[in-house]
């Protein structure tokens, strides 16, 4: 069986994020970025898979402009056998990246497609809902555990109040919990190897895709400055102080 | 470099600092992996382990599956070869930054202990050893200074006979990082006269009978299994002689240069987290009204911090360049170590007075590297033997 994994390039989970001075977005300009988290949990799945024989080629799929692919070998160092950037400096909304995905899954005929439950830049969720919709493919999202046999996937997803354990035909796509596992290092050996495995190009125009954006931002603003908390010295002053200042009793 | 790799709050710290072209994908890529594997692996613990004086065994398996046991030694025995001087800054760099010298000193011993086995060693020691030391399954120290003396190599004092197909070892060792729990030790004994040339370099087994041990109670380096040696009529069979007999000399002096590299980028990345951990007090902490980082007296602090630290990364990184290109440059690596370690005095105490009462307190990374300092300074070759080697490089 082939995976497929799609790995983003987002703002490293360290950074502290900033927002652009004319509040169009937030600062990416000399900041540090990685694999987004979601992704690498994906990887790892993927990874997983492969070692319990049940997957045998990874491919790390990423979209975005030419840097994607330190992402790509990213994913290479770790375990993933080859890669596809698809290279545009235009901005991507999660519809264009579902039909992009969908051009490569056309080409590749994966039996798996593994996608982060979400990218922690944009927090949308939405990607790899889209994609299942475009291939007319079983989904299982939020999902902390999986168990392939024979055409069926086990998957249990997170849920509000708990776990919820489904069976769905194969080929399927799965997003990623943070509690899927516990993603590898890329070792130094692995890192040097990866430098070996292919990736291959394409672009948004050789596959057929209108990537316009369908959606407006209109602006992006820090969220208000927490202040300090006081510490009240009895039970009236509390009371006095969430009634007339809070306003809440 | 792509243009965008940088991150991080000042031009001064870790990411954020400019990194010449020497400097590759791969060395970024690895960087990146370090610096997770620290910021997991490592600095979750890092002030328990070096209050207990120890860390756990599996952390040697876990750094021997990342890849950073392996760092510069050849396939066949479970390294990574990669020949280039800057992956062994970068190493040392990124982890420098859990800032518990102690860790590192006995997590990675084995670079001062298995080199000489791989440069002269046979190819039945390197097989029987190696593997077992990369994988992370054995600790191998390196014996060489003795309570009479340490840089003073040519004098050493401990003395293997030949006996049949055996050598009888006889004498102690002193400072022996990595000296209790090590299952291999590469031990210089004396097997020929007096001076350079009746030195030999030994591989003993822990288990030999009359081999015994004592921990040493340190300054800093809290987290390392610190030891002192003794050899009462230890038997170790001829086949664990290192290179040839009575010209052990050499593989020892072979060390030294990568131990002074990999410890001159180390002081200077202590330098780094030292400016870096002030500056983010200095930046919060309010005093008379304004903040600490608005004194000007604080300020020039940082600008002199700075100043030193990257003066000294140049330095470090034109040596490496040139012990790239195939140069053993002897007396720069020796000011290059001086020049590192008086950075990393200086910041550790200018840094130390920025943080005041906080930086006193345990558990600040400044606090531990204070008392790490002296430990840079003389471990590896103290400044002043340094400054000697120096003097003679230049034929005074």
């Amino acid at each position: 069986m082939k995976v497929l994994v799609a790995v983003k390039r987002v703002i490293d989970y360290n950074v502290k994020v900033r927002v652009k001075a004319d509040n169009t977005g937030v600062e990416t300009a000399n900041v540090k970025m990685s694999m987004n988290p979601f992704d690498e949990i994906a990887i790892e799945e993927a990874i997983r898979l492969k070692e319990a024989g049940t997957a045998e080629e990874i491919v790390a799929v990423s979209m975005g402009p030419q840097q994607c692919q330190e992402t790509i070998r990213t994913a290479l160092a770790m375990g993933a056998d080859r890669g596809v950037l698809v290279k545009t400096d235009d901005e991507l909304q999660p519809l264009a990246v579902a039909k992009l995905m969908k051009a490569v899954v056309d080409e590749e005929q994966p039996g798996l497609i593994i996608l982060g439950k979400q990218a922690i830049d944009d927090d949308s969720n939405q990607t790899g809902q889209m994609l299942a919709a475009l291939l007319g493919w079983p989904q299982a999202t939020f999902a902390s555990k999986v168990e392939i046999a024979g055409d069926k996937a086990k998957v249990t997803r997170e849920v509000d109040g708990g776990l919820e354990t489904i069976e769905i035909n194969m080929p399927c796509i799965v997003t990623t919990d943070l509690r899927l596992n516990e993603p590898r290092y890329a070792s130094l050996p692995n890192i040097m190897k990866a430098k070996k495995k292919p990736i291959d190009e394409k672009s948004p125009e050789d596959m057929g895709v209108d990537t316009a954006p369908r959606l407006t931002t209109i602006k992006v603003e820090e969220p208000p400055k927490r202040e300090a908390g006081v510490i009240v010295e009895d039970v009236a002053q509390l009371v006095d102080k969430l009634r007339n200042e809070a306003g809440v009793i | 470099m792509p243009a965008d790799y940088h991150g991080g709050e000042s031009p001064f710290d870790f990411d954020h600092r400019y990194q010449g072209p020497a400097y590759t994908d791969d060395h970024h890529a690895w960087r990146a992996t370090l610096r997770a594997f620290v910021d997991q692996e490592i600095m979750p613990h890092v002030d328990e382990w070096d209050e207990a004086g120890g860390f756990p065994r599996g952390l040697y398996k876990k750094a021997a599956d990342v890849g950073l046991l392996g760092v510069g030694y050849p396939e066949e025995y479970g390294g990574t070869p990669v020949d280039d001087p800057f992956f062994l800054l970068v190493t040392a760099e990124e982890m420098a930054r859990c800032s518990a010298g102690g860790i590192n000193a006995s997590l990675l011993v084995h670079n001062i202990g298995l080199p000489p086995v791989m440069a002269v060693g046979s190819d039945e020691l390197k097989q029987r050893i190696a593997p077992q030391v990369l994988s992370g399954d054995k600790i191998h120290a390196l014996a060489i200074t003795e309570p009479s003396g340490g840089s003073d190599v040519a004098n050493l004092k401990t003395r293997a006979v030949l006996d049949g197909d055996h050598y009888v070892v006889n004498g102690s060792k002193m400072f022996i990082t990595g000296g209790m729990r090590a299952d291999y030790y590469s031990v210089a004994v004396r097997t020929g006269g007096d001076g350079n040339a009746g030195i030999s370099l030994l591989l003993i087994e822990r288990d030999r009978e009359g081999f015994t041990r004592t921990e040493l109670k340190k300054q800093g380096w809290w987290a390392s299994d610190t030891a002192a040696l003794y050899f009462d009529d230890v038997r170790v069979p001829v086949e664990n002689l290192i290179g040839e007999e009575n010209k052990g000399f050499a593989g020892i002096m072979k060390n030294f240069n990568n131990e002074r590299l990999w410890m001159s980028a180390s002081a200077n990345a202590l330098a780094r987290v030292c400016l870096e951990d002030a500056l983010a007090w200095a930046r919060d902490r309010q005093t008379f009204g304004q903040r600490l980082a608005d004194h000007q007296v604080i300020r020039h602090k940082f600008a002199e911090m700075a100043r030193k630290i990257n003066a000294t990364q140049a330095y470090l990184e034109q040596c490496a360049q040139r012990v790239a290109e195939g140069e053993r440059p002897v007396a720069d690596l020796s000011m290059l170590k001086v020049q590192s370690t008086l950075t990393m005095e200086f910041c550790a105490r200018e840094a130390m007075q920025i943080l005041g009462g906080a930086g006193y307190m345990r558990g600040c990374r400044v606090e531990r590297i204070y008392r790490e300092v002296r430990v840079m300074a003389i471990g590896g070759g103290s400044e002043e033997i340094m400054r000697d080697l120096v003097a003679r490089q230049m034929g005074i």
